[in-house]
């Protein structure tokens, strides 16, 4: 049974501009599942919807049409039951230097999911445990950073704090809005890896949004693209990107720069040496 | 491993990416410490030590004497009224009073703009669109004759008159800067992952909104103090004032009754004008610098400083 | 005619950010630019290639300061000109006419309350006075023609056209008075894929057509190692490497630059394949 399921999602939006009224369309009838220790990607280009049926299922925002099943029950909007469906899904944003408070301290940002949801109580327990969750993202010494303020901290540290607070409640489903998109291109994968290694730990099922195939090949095991609030087309992450059906996945796959396929450089391969063993030594 | 320094993030060029809102803590304190911020600073401490340490030690401003307008002395430093007053004694306790209106009108204006503008706009839906409506209404009724309409009705006109007056016609514009400021934050990513995380609602406006609203409240609440001694000064000198209290404005105003122009009487009416130039130039001041923490881009670089500096260096 | 075939010698430039703090931005960076030539400016953010690219046109402010190096243009009607001893009217002169630059988020840069026709004759108006109306709307209407931009497109306003078209409007404009060289900051970064696809193509192709030099600069190595014939990688002000797009993709010395191309997973090859080194994506983390 998944772990999420969404059905028939729909989303629209009102939009007025004078006296005119329009309907904008974000998401048309999307459904898929998610499933613990599984990575599902959500693959579009902007206004695409992909961010839409994200804020969706972290309840955001309300969906026009659909709804969403946890566990194989219907969700609650309100309440107790949206607390209980908080300590589940939980969501990881895109900018890193949005997604903190400049006022707060990391420990304030840790703190208050950690007490909201249960998972610790007194001043000591708290700070046990926020120290716990930032040495989980590789932040460490913990002592350093847990005083600090956001600004105080580079983009990779505090998408790292953005991703020890999704965890703070221990939920099942973790939403990535593009969690890479914004950092250090250098650091992305390794960032990605940190998820992956997250993933497998507390066997989330993870939905990862992002505009780039390739990391969505080489970090989901399925792919979804949307364009224009639906979805286009579907299946295993390899069956998307080496044999796509649909036109648009063609065309996105045609656009993205991939030098290894390029003529210039596959007709003078044979010129340099193949690749050392040192270079695979180099995965920093 | 030590993160490098980042040029580029920092807003040096012209084209920058957004300002960002003050960063909140120790850091902002120690950007506010310019030498514009404390004159400033400086200059409203004295005002208001003066305002509050030295009444006690001076005559009884209203013990009226037969001496009539004299010029400064060794026993009346800044000389007396018409009806003999020390205009000294007067100063000193018409700065307790202006001052007191002052804050007392910044203090109250501050909780309604945060009332009408913050939570309005937090709240969002019918509740905002009824604040707003209700804020832009207040901002586009004249002031003045409002004041001069309230206050002819009632026959006692104390300084909470006009306290109360002066706050309930002043508290518009600030509610429209919040309402703004507030919607902006609102969509922030920080209040989102914060719904997200399961914040309740006004934990959220408290704690995760109010604090970054911090640097434009207090600047607003400066132009306030600023807004309220002035106007009070100016409702005095037309007599519509608190007429039975000592203020700047009421020092004023009677030094134009008593024809102290006419007579030459400069120590009567220069030390509140003075004193009124001071405080607003002081309170600027402090507001510039606040602004300037608030929006990097204000900050001035002394560029001839620095190019010395690299040459020796 | 210059004989020769390099267009632009930057040496030794330097570029301090003065403050309490002084932040060395740019290190003591030469490059040699050929006629006709795309070199790709590849680095993070914070390595310094914005600022150096503002440098060597004279766009920076203080407390920015060049304090060091020498950037000369050798023009193709025979003289070298010392870019940074340029003042004033001479200054204006060489701006736009010889280089031109488009900047990151350039998109945005559109005046929203004039027509792009309209903003694209100023140009002509500021730089060739003795054109007249007619003539400048002829011009501008070619150039956008030359972008793949509809002719009718000239009276609309920028919130009419979308980012891509925008995109090449601004192109345009850094073509109008037949520039030698073009400086593109990170000139497709908001857009997307598709888009940025097209735009990058058309770049190449006006390139051809008019050889004009690119110094094309961005953190996306996979783009630049499609379009560019040079690559430079900058970090931390300084270029740590440098060499044919060919040599930079096979061949890569520096740990650094096998860093940057660590980090762009293969879309086609093996599942775990980085773009170049075959090595697996493995489990290091952040």
């Amino acid at each position: 049974m998944a772990t999420l399921d969404v059905k028939d999602l729909s989303k629209d939006y009102r939009l007025h501009s004078g006296l005119h009224g329009s309907t904008l369309c974000a998401v048309k009838h999307v459904s898929f599942s998610l499933e613990a220790g599984r990575t599902v990607a959500l693959v579009g280009q902007s206004g695409s919807g992909k961010s839409t049926v994200a804020k969706i299922i972290a309840q955001l925002e309300t969906p026009t049409a659909g709804h969403i099943l946890l566990d194989g029950k219907s969700v609650a909007r309100k309440g107790r039951g949206l607390t209980a469906y908080r300590d589940q899904v939980q969501m990881v944003f895109q900018d890193p230097f949005a997604s903190l408070n400049p006022f707060h301290t990391i420990e304030h940002h840790l703190a208050r999911p950690l007490q909201l949801h249960g998972k610790a109580r007194s001043k000591r327990e708290v700070r046990a445990k926020v120290i716990e969750l930032l040495e989980r993202v590789n932040l460490s010494p913990a002592s350093d950073f847990i005083d600090r303020r956001p600004h105080e901290l580079s983009g990779g540290q505090r998408q790292r704090v953005a991703i020890a607070r999704a965890l703070a409640p221990s939920p099942k489903v973790l939403i990535a809005d593009e969690p890479v998109s914004m950092l250090d291109v250098s650091i992305r994968v390794g960032m990605l890896n940190l998820l992956a290694r997250l993933q497998r730990e507390e066997n989330l099922a993870v939905l990862y949004i992002t505009h780039d195939l390739a990391t969505a090949r080489h970090f989901s095991d399925e792919i979804l693209v949307m364009y224009q609030g639906e979805v286009i087309e579907r299946g295993p992450s390899d069956d998307v990107i080496l044999h796509p059906q649909a036109d648009f996945t063609k065309k996105l796959l045609a656009a993205a720069p991939e030098p290894s396929r390029n003529a210039r450089f596959t007709s003078v391969a044979a010129n340099y040496p193949t690749p050392s063993t040192t270079s695979q030594g180099e995965n920093r | 491993m030590p993160e490098p320094i980042n040029p580029e993030s920092v807003d040096l060029l012209a084209a920058g990416p957004d300002a960002r809102v003050a960063k909140g803590g120790g850091d902002s304190l120690r950007r506010l410490l310019t030498p514009k911020f404390v004159v400033g600073a400086v200059i409203v401490v004295a005002i208001v030590l003066f305002g509050i340490i030295v009444p006690f030690f001076t005559q009884n401003p209203r013990a009226i004497d037969n001496v009539g307008l004299t010029p400064p002395s060794a026993e009346h430093l800044l000389g007396t009224t018409q009806v003999g007053q020390d205009v000294f004694a007067q100063l000193a306790h018409a700065t307790r009073g202006s001052l007191i209106i002052g804050v007392l009108v910044g203090a109250l204006t501050l909780m309604l703009s945060a009332l009408f503008g913050t939570l309005g706009a937090y709240i969002g839906g019918v509740t905002d669109e009824a604040f707003s409506l209700f804020t832009n209404v207040m901002l586009v009724i004249p002031g003045l004759p409002l004041i001069i309409v309230i206050q002819s009705y009632v026959p006692k006109k104390s300084i909470f008159l006009v306290i109360l007056v002066l706050a309930l016609t002043g508290w518009a514009g600030g509610a429209r800067v919040l309402r703004a400021q507030t919607l902006s934050l609102r969509g922030r990513d920080y209040v989102l992952a914060a719904r997200v995380a399961g914040e309740k609602r006004w934990r959220i406006i408290f704690v995760e909104i109010l604090p970054n609203l911090l640097p434009v409240m207090s600047s607003g609440f400066v132009f306030s103090i600023i807004f309220a001694i002035l106007a009070e000064a100016g409702l005095s000198f037309i007599g519509i004032g608190a007429t039975g209290a000592l203020t700047w404005g009421t020092m004023l105003a009677n030094a134009q009754n008593g024809q102290a122009l006419l007579f030459g009487g400069w120590w009567w009416f220069v030390p509140p004008g003075l004193m009124i130039a001071l405080l607003g130039a002081g309170l600027s001041m402090i507001n510039f610098s606040i602004d300037e923490v608030i929006n990097p881009k204000l900050r001035t670089v002394n560029v001839a400083k620095l190019v010395k500096e690299a040459a020796t260096a | 005619m210059n004989a020769t075939s390099s267009l632009l010698t930057v040496s030794n430039m330097t570029v301090d950010y003065l403050g309490e703090r002084t932040v060395h931005a740019v290190k003591d960076v030469s490059i040699e630019l050929g006629r006709g030539e795309i070199l790709g400016l590849a680095g993070e953010s914070g390595c310094g290639k914005s600022t150096f690219a503002y440098a060597i046109n004279q766009l920076l402010r203080p407390p920015a300061m060049i304090t060091g190096g020498t950037v000369v243009f050798h023009d193709q009607g025979g003289e070298d000109i010392d870019v940074l001893a340029l003042e004033n009217k001479a200054l204006r002169r060489y701006r736009w006419d010889k280089v031109s630059m488009v900047f990151q988020g350039a998109m945005n840069s559109l005046n929203p309350v004039m027509s792009v026709g309209a903003q694209m004759s100023d140009v002509f108006r500021t730089h060739r006075p003795e054109m007249n109306r007619s003539q400048r709307r002829d011009r501008s209407v070619e150039l956008l023609e030359l972008v793949s931009v509809d002719a009718n497109r000239f009276g609309s306003y920028a919130h009419e056209l979308s980012g891509g078209m925008r995109q090449r409007v601004m192109i345009a404009m850094a073509l109008a008075l037949g520039p030698q060289l073009m400086i593109m900051d990170e000139p497709t970064t908001a857009l997307d894929v598709v888009v940025q696809r097209g735009i990058l193509q058309e770049i190449m192709r006006l390139r051809t057509e008019l050889n004009f030099a690119v110094i094309f600069i961005t953190h996306d190595l996979p783009m630049l190692l499609e379009i560019s014939d040079r690559i430079a990688i900058m970090r931390a002000g300084e270029i740590v490497e440098s060499g044919t797009a060919e040599d930079i993709f096979f061949a890569a010395q520096h740990p650094y630059t096998r860093t940057l191309l660590n980090s762009f997973p293969s879309l086609t090859g093996e599942r775990g394949d980085f773009i170049r080194s075959g090595a697996s994506l493995g489990s290091v983390e952040v």
